[in-house]
């Protein structure tokens, strides 16, 4: 059992709520200002990593483009992708050579405005601060449609959150609901362990692996994607909102698309729409969410080459390239018996949420997501970290939380400094 | 874009519709709106549907002019034909919503057009209403939409135009996803 409330209040200028790659890069660049700070940790550093991921995943991007401020990859392949224990080991180095002042075990309660500053509750005792930093990650909660309450009994419905690897599932059809990074990789997975996978393919974003004898991460960085800003484009909110790229972090460097799937004889259907007298509906604009996607991907392989001439990299990198539309056979299938034993098991791939549950502070809009700036919260003092989009397109990446750390513990400081002066701020 | 100054102009106000959208995230409950019709059985199979009132932005609304519609089977269904059978106008409906939506995407995206034509066929195996064959659905085995598309644009910005109409098509999104349709008797 931890203690409750043990312990007098403690005092100290900022929270940081989250000991992931963004809560360890915020915790640097508020040592590098001299801000006083603790790091409250629910578990051990890099969690999530350690709980909430299957077996096999890798890192989607490679190794050498998880740049912490005053840290990155030293290694001898820095176009590999990390397993599971290496991101958790590079992120458990990071802490230690940042020397991050961080609580473990340390699950938050909840947090309250309090005289000005914030009061932090814990299993730990409590925290009082001027700042907090939000910083607990967008993919707390898996999502799951609302359908999945009509799903027949004797069907085993798991989300990729509790996934692990196929010895975990009966033998027999699984249906894999989502068609993003997780859902594509899954598919992949399962369909090769010997049960036979129908995916429901939804809106989604594909991207080859490598394009030109590059990354395509490496082009998006290079070319400026990564760094676009959240007050540049034209609509942010349907910026947040855009699926994962459909990429898989393998040693063979390989593209994980649906054509790839086909291929090895996953079965496309349209988005899981309704479940009703034991059968699952699909949507009929599966052709149409495929012809979106490999316009959305050509369109931006069109901007690479734009950049790669424009920047003289011509000569450099292999000639341009497209890849072959996604194939969708003449009929897909609209509807599948779910009671006859065709799928035993159900994986819902459908995304993923922050949870917010214990920020008692009244931040939120209509949709229950906190109201930011860019990363600076409706709340003054307070700091979110992590999310899709939140300054750069790179933000949810780990190689987005340096430059985000940088942006908004400098905002920190100058709030802090306004507070001292009596200045409004 | 084209280095001269050009003006594209679809007829579509697409100022207001973004002007809307602004207003309506700030009052999403006038986004609620509720479409309506009625129909009157005439002889036969041939009946009489009007449209006239709905219900948007938070009241009542109407029509400039009431709207009729005449619907029949063919004769060789032992029918009169006095209008379309109501399975085509369900893709007079389509073909009209896919339609509009290229329009208005293509006045945001600032792309002239000069002709759309969408010509629409839909297969039917007429065992289902006629209660010959339980494995026969009642409905469209299938709908296939063809576009013809001159305007001031590349081929692959075309189909872009016609992909992002389908993705924000109102009647695509009710012919390929399941409706609760609830029918009562007075």
């Amino acid at each position: 059992m931890r203690p409750q409330g043990a312990g007098p209040i403690r005092t100290t200028t900022t929270v940081v709520i989250g000991a992931g790659h963004a809560g360890l890069a915020m915790s640097r660049c508020l040592a590098d200002r001299a801000i006083d700070h603790v790091v409250l940790e629910r578990g051990e550093v890099a969690n999530s990593w350690k709980t909430e991921r299957w077996d096999s995943l890798r890192l989607l991007t490679p190794n050498w483009q998880s740049r912490l401020p005053g840290f990155g990859y030293e290694g001898e392949d820095p176009d590999g992708f990390r397993t599971m224990p290496e991101i958790i080991d590079f992120l458990d180095r990071y802490a230690r050579v940042i020397s991050a002042p961080v609580q473990t075990d340390t699950t938050v309660t909840s947090v309250r405005a309090d005289d000005g500053g914030y009061a932090v509750r814990t299993g730990r005792g409590d925290w009082r601060c001027s700042s907090v930093v939000l910083a607990t990650g967008a993919c707390n909660i898996a999502r799951v449609p609302d359908v999945a309450e009509a799903v027949p009994a004797g069907i085993a419905t798991l989300t990729a959150m509790d996934y692990r690897n196929p010895e975990q599932l009966e033998d027999g059809g699984v249906l894999i609901v989502g068609a993003s990074a997780t859902g594509t990789q899954l598919a992949d997975e399962i369909q090769r362990s010997g049960r036979t996978v129908t995916l429901a393919v939804g809106e989604h974003i594909r991207a080859p692996r490598v394009y030109r004898g590059r990354d395509i991460e490496w082009w998006m960085d290079v070319a400026g994607i990564l760094d676009e800003r959240y007050d540049e484009v034209d609509d942010i909110v349907r910026a947040r909102r855009v699926p994962s790229l459909q990429l898989a972090g393998s040693p063979e460097r390989s593209t994980l698309d649906l054509n790839a799937l086909t291929s090895i004889g996953v079965q496309l259907v349209g988005r899981l729409v309704g479940i009703g007298d034991g059968k699952a509906q699909f949507s009929g604009s599966l052709r149409n969410q495929c012809a979106l996607s490999d316009l959305k991907m050509n369109r931006m392989l069109d901007t690479i080459d734009e950049w790669a001439t424009e920047n003289g990299l011509d000569d450099e990198v292999e000639a341009p390239h497209r890849l072959p539309p996604t194939e969708v056979e003449d009929s897909p299938p609209l509807g599948m018996d779910l009671t006859g034993g065709a799928i035993n098991t159900i994986i819902w791939a459908t995304g993923y949420r922050p949870d917010f549950s214990w920020l008692e502070v009244p931040v939120f809009d209509r949709k229950g997501q906190v109201r930011h700036d860019g990363g600076v919260v409706d709340s003054p003092g307070m700091y979110l970290m992590g999310m899709q989009f939140l300054r750069r397109r790179k933000s949810a990446l780990i190689d987005g939380a340096g430059d985000d750390a940088r942006d908004l513990s400098d905002h920190l400081a100058a709030y802090l400094d306004g507070r001292r002066t009596g200045a409004p701020n | 874009m084209a280095s001269t100054e050009t003006t594209v102009d679809n007829g579509v106000n697409v100022e207001a519709l973004l002007e809307a959208r602004e207003a309506l995230s700030e009052a999403p409950e006038a986004a609620k709106f509720t479409w309506r019709a009625s129909c009157k059985w005439v002889n036969g199979t041939h009946s009489n549907s009007t449209v006239e009132g709905f219900f948007g932005l938070g009241e009542e609304q109407k029509h400039r002019t009431t709207f009729t519609f005449d619907a029949d089977h063919p004769e060789i269904f032992a029918s009169e034909d006095n209008g379309a059978t109501p399975v085509e106008l369900v893709l007079v409906g389509l073909a009209s919503c896919l339609t509009a939506g290229v329009a208005a995407v293509a006045q945001n995206r600032e792309i002239q057009l000069r002709s759309v034509t969408a010509t629409l066929e839909a297969g039917m195996d007429i065992q289902g209403i006629l209660g010959m064959d339980k494995d026969v659905r009642n409905g469209f085995d299938g709908i296939n939409v063809h576009f013809d598309i001159d305007a001031d644009a590349s081929a692959e910005d075309i189909k872009a135009l016609v992909a992002q109409s389908q993705k924000r098509s109102a009647v695509f999104d009710i012919v390929t996803n399941p409706t609760n349709v609830t029918v009562e008797v007075n």
